[in-house]
């Protein structure tokens, strides 16, 4: 337990998670492409195999509709399988898997039958990969009604939500952040602590400003809510983590506070969360806004090769610019509609 | 120099099985199990999934039941597969089903239910670990190999006995990825797991020779490494032999096998469908030749093991049966509306409440209105 006070990465706080289920829970396997011997593309699961053995950390072939499909199976009798797609470029030969059987083999049983599988995928661009392998495409799989999308932001976030998908009874997508697996260090004690699902978390307080984000554009939006607060604006960061369901509450209740905000994604614009968070905040809380939801995005292009990257991922520069927009907003003064108005409103008009 | 060309010299030496020929005679001497006993009780329950999927239809074509896919011709796989299965096997099946899923103590009741939309049919009573009907193509295969590594695992770990899966399929469903990638992983890992595709000759409209080129269905089972063999699809000794054995094998520790049962859709694909569109009279017309009840009832007669009183009575049986499971189907309770909340997450999360409660209050309104 000495281990604790060593801090660690997000992607060895992924490790971690699973060691500690695998060590505490029979029933879980881990399997994917290359995540034995080699311990995953990016090292998520290494040294597993070693220490829980083969028949527990399996090499899949090279398949990701085999991969997908067999997780239900093994769930529905009582296994806890932990899939990895090796990114998610590559998930979508899985897809009716999850969507069609995963997703939905409580409801179509009536209960009889459950699915509490874990798909990991590492996601999300920033990292000069070849084509494929830097799409943030998490709405498509918010999309799917029976499934929950969890995105941890921090290596403590990555340990406490990947304890808790793997606890969970229901199946969930988990998509880490593969630019920022590495991008800081803190201790994450080893004490199977689980964080709560369908919880945001308020990463920093504020009270002029709400910036939402997650995943790895968590760091572009630290960055520019540290930036805002030398020019004296103190901006909310709040990170949802489980994109679905998604706890709007949090995000009201910063807005009673704070009456703007934007909303900062890496996946294109159309479609995506943004759109969702933004029409829910004018559904439960329009009332409080004083300026229109803005939303910092990726662009609805394809996700281009690594030259043209950085063009693409919404930067501080980006978020900024979105954050100015929202705080210098202000609503024209209300222009009178009719007489009664004008009398109501005190002078009589000349 | 000779240059290597491309060439295509594989040869499969595919079994093929039969004990019961289209008259119903002997092939060659029966396997111990086919006791009088077995063999009139396959005839029972043939002629039930036939009655079961005869009414079904007729409830379709007078509107009390939605699409159904009947099993019409093929009912020999389904019997004899589901009677192979233990208990404790675990069965994956496809969706054109009805006498498996007999055979596994799934009630009448929950058949219609699943087909007359009602989600509670797939709450299988009397088989809580069987998947339930799968409409998917082909994706309860790879469903089918991770409830057989789920079996080993369980064998490994707690020491009970290893116990297999089975998945059913027809042969269109061998067309695609999910398939071959669930063969190629049950070989790799040597898992129990067996395939029994249903070559009904016909995917929708689409005859065998339009989904593959290859000669048989089981020799794609061969580049996988899994053993095959094909068996005459109407003779139920034939596809019980086959599948128990394939069985035995898997719980033996043996690996996986498929059994390419060759039978004929004498129906529509389903209650939606119009086979005269594609399927000439003559062609169906001789295949209700080699249909596999009338072929064992030959060869009960032949054998002194049945009459006409004999089926007289059973005629009766089965009426009584069917009706009695039609009544208990009308009488079901509809579900409350919310229930399409219910078991959507094994708790609802919050987020959803405000949608559950519209539901619930629009329903009240409907009902006071």
């Amino acid at each position: 337990m000495g281990e604790q006070e060593n801090p660690i990465t997000l992607v060895e706080a992924v490790t971690q998670a699973l060691a500690f289920e695998l060590n505490n829970n029979s029933e879980v396997v881990v399997f994917g492409q290359d995540i034995g011997a080699n311990g995953g593309v990016f090292r998520a699961t290494e040294g597993l195999q070693e220490r829980f053995g083969a028949a527990r950390v399996l090499d899949t072939p090279l398949a990701e509709t085999m991969i997908a499909g067999i997780a239900v199976g093994m769930a529905t009798q009582g296994l806890r399988p932990v899939a990895e797609f090796q990114f998610m470029g590559f998930i979508y030969p899985g897809l009716d898997h999850i969507l069609s059987h995963a997703a939905r083999m409580r409801n179509r049983t009536r209960g009889r039958l459950s699915c509490p599988i874990v798909y990991r995928a590492p996601y999300g661009g920033g990292i000069h990969a070849p084509e494929h392998h830097s799409e943030s495409t998490e709405a498509i799989f918010a999309h799917i009604p029976g499934l929950r999308v969890v995105v941890p932001s921090s290596p403590a976030r990555a340990y406490g939500l990947l304890l808790a998908a793997i606890r969970d009874p229901d199946p969930v997508l988990f998509l880490e952040p593969k630019r920022i697996y590495r991008a800081a260090k803190q201790p994450v004690p080893d004490d199977g602590a689980a964080l709560p699902l369908d919880r945001a978390f308020v990463l920093r307080e504020g009270s002029d400003l709400t910036l939402v984000a997650w995943g790895a554009s968590i760091k572009e939006t630290l960055a520019a809510a540290e930036q805002l607060s030398a020019d004296g604006i103190e901006a909310e960061v709040i990170d949802p983590a489980t994109l679905k369901p998604l706890d709007i509450h949090t995000i009201i209740d910063s807005l009673e506070k704070t009456r703007r905000c934007v909303v900062v994604h890496e996946a294109a614009r159309f479609a995506g969360l943004g759109a969702e968070i933004a029409t829910q905040i004018q559904e439960y809380a329009f009332d409080l806004l004083d300026a229109p939801v803005q939303r910092v995005t990726g662009y609805d292009t394809v996700m281009p090769y690594y030259q043209l990257e950085a063009a693409y991922m919404p930067g501080v520069a980006r978020i900024l610019a979105g954050a100015r927009a929202a705080l210098s907003y202000s609503r024209s003064p209300p222009r009178p509609t009719n007489s009664a108005n004008v009398v109501r409103n005190g002078e009589a008009q000349p | 120099m000779h240059k290597p060309r491309l060439q295509l010299q594989a040869s499969f030496d595919i079994a093929y099985l039969q004990y019961l020929d289209k008259q119903g005679r002997e092939t060659q001497p029966l396997p111990e199990f086919a006791t009088p006993d077995w063999l009139t009780l396959c005839h029972r329950q043939m002629q039930l999934a036939r009655q079961v999927d005869d009414r079904a239809v007729k409830l379709q074509r007078t509107g009390r039941l939605g699409t159904y896919p009947s099993t019409l011709g093929q009912e020999a796989i389904g019997i004899a597969t589901g009677n192979a299965l233990a208990a404790d096997d675990v069965y994956c099946p496809y969706y054109r089903e009805t006498g498996a899923l007999l055979e596994r103590g799934v009630t009448i009741e929950e058949i219609l239910a699943i087909w007359g939309g009602d989600e509670r049919g797939q709450n299988f009573q009397h088989a809580p670990n069987d998947l339930p009907i799968c409409i998917p193509i082909a994706t309860q295969m790879l469903h089918a190999v991770g409830v057989a590594f789920a079996l080993k695992q369980r064998h490994k770990q707690e020491g009970a006995p290893l116990q297999a899966a089975v998945a059913s399929s027809g042969e269109g469903a061998t067309s695609k990825g999910d398939f071959y990638e669930a063969m190629n992983l049950a070989g790799v890992w040597k898992l129990p797991v067996v395939f029994v595709v249903n070559n009904n000759q016909w995917a929708i409209s689409v005859p065998r020779h339009g989904q593959t080129a290859t000669q048989t269905i089981a020799q794609k089972a061969v580049a996988a490494g899994i053993p095959a063999l094909q068996v005459d699809g109407n003779d139920v000794v034939a596809v019980a032999w086959a599948v128990q054995d394939a069985l035995q094998r898997a719980r033996n520790g043996e690996g996986p096998a498929l059994i390419e049962a060759i039978s004929y859709r004498l129906c529509d694909h389903t209650t939606a469908d119009d086979a005269s569109r594609y399927r000439s009279a003559e062609a169906l017309e001789q295949a209700w030749q080699w249909e596999p009840i009338k072929r064992l009832d030959h060869y009960l007669r032949e054998q002194g093991l049945w009459s006409d009183a004999k089926q007289q009575d059973l005629d009766r049986e089965l009426a009584a049966t069917m009706e009695a499971a039609l009544g208990n189907w009308q009488a079901r309770t509809p579900e409350p509306v919310t229930a399409m909340f219910d078991h959507l997450y094994a708790q609802l999360p919050e987020g959803l409440y405000e949608q559950y409660d519209q539901l619930r209050d629009e329903q009240q309104q409907g009902a006071g209105a």
